[in-house]
């Protein structure tokens, strides 16, 4: 049963869904939605389950109890490959690029799909390369030896190559420098300009109240606070109570 | 030193001069490859503090768990307990010297009972290689692990296999396996993981019940667990020590604030 | 100075030039063998016991083929797309429901097809060895010996296979999957690749290739049911040997190992030359078990 008032038009609705690692019950019944093209941030400390929701949406961790929806049909319990070509994408934590597969052939494993022209590969290549000049210069490299920073760009990039609708974006600045992190900042702006909806977890508070229109905070597995992000600043003592010390 | 220091010699006040540090480690520095995990690490924690160790991720926490109880063997610096270097020890020799650990993902033995997984514990404080003796003729030993299960709340499963456990209860059993090794310091690493509430609550008041008897350190991301249990803390970033206090000053501390709201 | 002299006139260079042509002939039909051996392990964590299985019936089914046709390039050909096709078959049915599990699931299924495989082919073609008609007969003088033109083909034909997978893998859109969930399976489905798809396109492959091995193989022996736990049992310590999933490092370390054997078998028989292959296994695991071709791992 769903506490979540949800407008008609979420892009992707997460209801009451537990997931276990095992025994460990990290997802006590966490209830979201993200509507199309807004950018949704998710905020908590560490171990509190947010990777792990990003992981249910993605059909990367199983829920027990709950459901997933993506505007408005069931998508619980599908695999992975089958959202992605839904128009789901996700970016994890650390990254998780091919190392040994070079820029290009990191991109290709998400331009190489069913339906898509020679022109429009062509032009999805030409907006990364033009958002992220420093990939074109580095297309043949393996992606191994990328720095933290490019790597980041490159998975995000690989993200944009399944033109999807949404992207579940995981820590995207952890461990970066803040030249970086702005950067990454600007990207979150500029998928949002195209209309990309965008799940945002992150550790870094002002870059998410910046990005998102709304956000969820989240302690022990469960979602513990919901609002706008304009109703939010940095020093607010909702903010220190969840993720403060 | 206030009254309450007099009545009760665990609490805070207690040890603002403070005997020798039951441990203590001098420029402990792990390297991976280029990457400092712990870098020229000085901490020290006094005898029957709860000591709760903080931090982002990838700050070395787990890390410096693993070099005090002999997982890893440190770059250099040294690691002193009760005044003995222990610095690149084995694990079963630490654990004989009275450091016990309980882990993360839950490390039980699940096709034996509760009371088997305990007295396996307490079995090895006998020493001797006597594999032809019954374990029902270890008596005091069997005796001993009940009391463990009675201190983790735990010994009306005796019986139980620790399969069957809920997921609390086995990370309950996981710290009376350790508390069964007879340690004088023991490292709880995340012991509220994947716990309801409840669950959390229970094991925090667990916690309390077997601090009075030991020196604890514990790693946690549970806020609430950190501030309502810890004597003091420790916060870890980028593998060095960024601020030590109690939860008071902590709380307050701007470069704590800093590292964990990013301002 | 004279010792020197008698000692360099002792060597029996013809002896070793031969061998070097048998080892490397040798070598490039076991890296054909041991390459879809590694590459299934390497993708999907499976040790392929029935491998040698798919090399038998690979033989077997080129001697069908040549009996009907004539054809020794029908019978490569055919015996290679059909045992492809058994061998997705196996793995949908056996191995797809056992993924994720204990490895030991996935050795006890594939050790029990060999089974049902061995014992098929015996009943099918009872245990009297056929015999496969090489397509190009003759040869030339090396030395002391007439040296069939057809070994030569063989291991030209293997290095052609190899090779024409080589380009596949890298410049394929399938290549790039396959490589790709090679390294990352899960970010691999995240990317909207169909898993499960590559496993039995790979597998099929593996057993492609284990066929073509049998195929281009029969002619210099008899093709007997029992023919595979030879090949099977050294391209496993190719595979250990060159790094398991390291496609590369299998073909180097099967060209190795062959050319030890080759070498020893001038001074000892070949039955016994075999204990070369294991003391370079034992070697290999004893100081650099990640495989002795494989760069110091990071």
């Amino acid at each position: 049963m769903s506490a979540v008032h949800t407008p008609i038009e979420a892009l992707v609705t997460v209801d009451n869904i537990h997931t276990y690692y095992g025994k460990s019950h990290i997802l006590h019944g966490v209830s979201l939605y993200v509507g199309a093209g807004e950018v949704v941030g998710l905020l908590g400390r560490n171990g509190v389950g947010k990777s792990t929701t990003l992981k249910t949406v993605m059909g990367l961790a199983r829920s027990s109890q709950g459901q997933v929806l993506l505007a408005g049909r069931s998508i619980t319990g599908l695999p992975a490959h089958t959202l992605a070509r839904l128009g789901i994408a996700y970016v994890p934590e650390d990254r998780r690029i091919f190392r040994f597969l070079t820029v290009m052939e990191n991109l290709r494993t998400g331009l190489d799909r069913h339906g898509v022209t020679a022109a429009r590969k062509r032009e999805l290549l030409d907006k990364v390369f033009t958002y992220f000049p420093v990939l074109a210069e580095r297309r043949g490299q393996p992606g191994g030896t990328l720095s933290g920073g490019e790597q980041q760009m490159l998975a995000i990039a690989r993200a944009m190559m399944l033109e999807p609708r949404i992207i579940l974006l995981d820590e995207p600045t952890e461990g970066l420098m803040p030249r970086m992190v702005s950067q990454i900042g600007q990207i979150i702006g500029a998928l949002h300009r195209d209309g990309v909806a965008i799940l945002l977890v992150e550790q870094n508070v002002p870059l998410t109240l910046e990005a998102s229109e709304r956000i969820y905070i989240m302690e022990k597995g469960m979602v513990r606070h919901h609002c706008a992000a304009s109703d939010l600043k940095v020093n607010d003592a909702v903010i220190h109570q969840y993720l403060g010390v | 030193m206030t009254a309450d220091a007099l009545i009760n010699p665990r609490s805070p006040a207690a040890w603002q001069g403070a005997p020798a540090p039951v441990l203590r480690t001098e420029l402990l520095t792990v390297r991976f490859g280029g990457l400092a995990a712990l870098d020229d690490v000085n901490f020290e924690v006094g005898c029957g503090e709860i000591r709760a160790i903080i931090g982002p991720n990838g700050a070395g926490k787990s890390t410096f768990f693993n070099c005090l109880t002999g997982v890893l063997r440190p770059s250099s610096g040294r690691i002193l307990f009760k005044g003995e270097d222990i610095t690149g020890l084995s694990p079963d020799r630490i654990s004989r010297k009275g450091i016990a650990r309980s882990y993360q993902i839950t490390n039980i033995l699940p096709n034996a009972t509760t009371l088997e997984n305990v007295r396996i514990a307490a079995q090895s404080r006998r020493h001797g290689w006597s594999m032809l003796t019954h374990h029902s003729a270890y008596g005091d030993i069997i005796a001993k692990a009940e009391a463990v299960l009675e201190s983790v709340g735990l010994r009306n499963k005796a019986r139980e296999l620790a399969a069957n456990l809920s997921h609390g209860e086995q990370r309950n059993l996981e710290i009376g396996i350790a508390l069964a090794t007879e340690p004088e310091l023991l490292c709880l690493d995340e012991p509220t993981a994947g716990m309801s509430t409840a669950e959390t609550h229970d094991t925090m008041e667990l916690v309390r019940r077997i601090a009075k008897n030991l020196t604890i350190l514990i790693v946690e991301h549970d806020m609430q667990v950190v501030m309502e249990l810890a004597h003091r803390i420790t916060v870890f970033h980028y593998g060095e020590v960024l601020a030590e206090g109690t939860p008071a000053e902590i709380q307050q501390n701007p470069k704590v604030l800093e590292v964990y709201l990013k301002t | 100075m004279a010792a020197i002299l008698e000692i360099f006139a002792a060597i029996p260079y013809d002896q070793i030039l031969v061998q070097t042509v048998n080892g490397i002939v040798t070598g490039m039909i076991l890296a054909l063998v041991a390459s879809g051996l590694t590459l299934i392990f390497g993708i999907m964590d499976v040790v392929n016991f029935a491998h040698g299985e798919l090399f038998m019936l690979g033989a077997y089914m080129g001697v069908v083929v040549l009996a009907t046709t004539g054809s020794f390039w029908l019978a490569l050909l055919l015996a290679t797309l059909v045992i492809a096709l058994l061998g997705a078959a196996l793995q949908i049915v056996t191995l797809r429901p056992l993924l994720g599990r204990d490895p030991l699931t996935t050795i006890l299924a594939t050790f029990g097809i060999s089974l049902v495989l061995q014992n098929y082919a015996l009943w099918q073609f009872g245990p009297v060895a056929r015999k496969i008609q090489e397509p190009l007969t003759g040869g030339f003088q090396l030395f002391y010996l007439e040296y069939p033109w057809y070994r030569l083909m063989i291991a030209g034909l293997s290095a052609v296979i190899i090779g024409a997978f080589w380009l596949f893998l890298k410049y394929g859109t399938w290549g790039i999957w396959i490589r790709a969930t090679t390294q990352d399976r899960v970010m691999a489905q995240a990317m909207g690749i169909p898993v499960p798809r590559v496993h039995t396109a790979v597998f099929a492959i593996g057993a492609g290739m284990a066929a073509a091995s049998g195929v281009l193989f029969g002619p210099l022996v008899g093709v007997n049911h029992a023919m595979g736990l030879d090949w099977v049992l050294k391209a496993f310590i190719v595979v250990v040997v060159g790094g398991m999933g390291n496609l590369g490092g299998s073909i180097a370390a099967a060209i190795f190992i062959s050319l030890l054997e080759a070498y020893a078998s001038i001074w000892v028989s070949p039955a016994q030359a075999v204990i070369v292959s294991f003391a370079v296994l034992i070697l290999t695991l004893l100081i650099r078990p990640t495989g002795l071709f494989v760069p110091t791992p990071k």
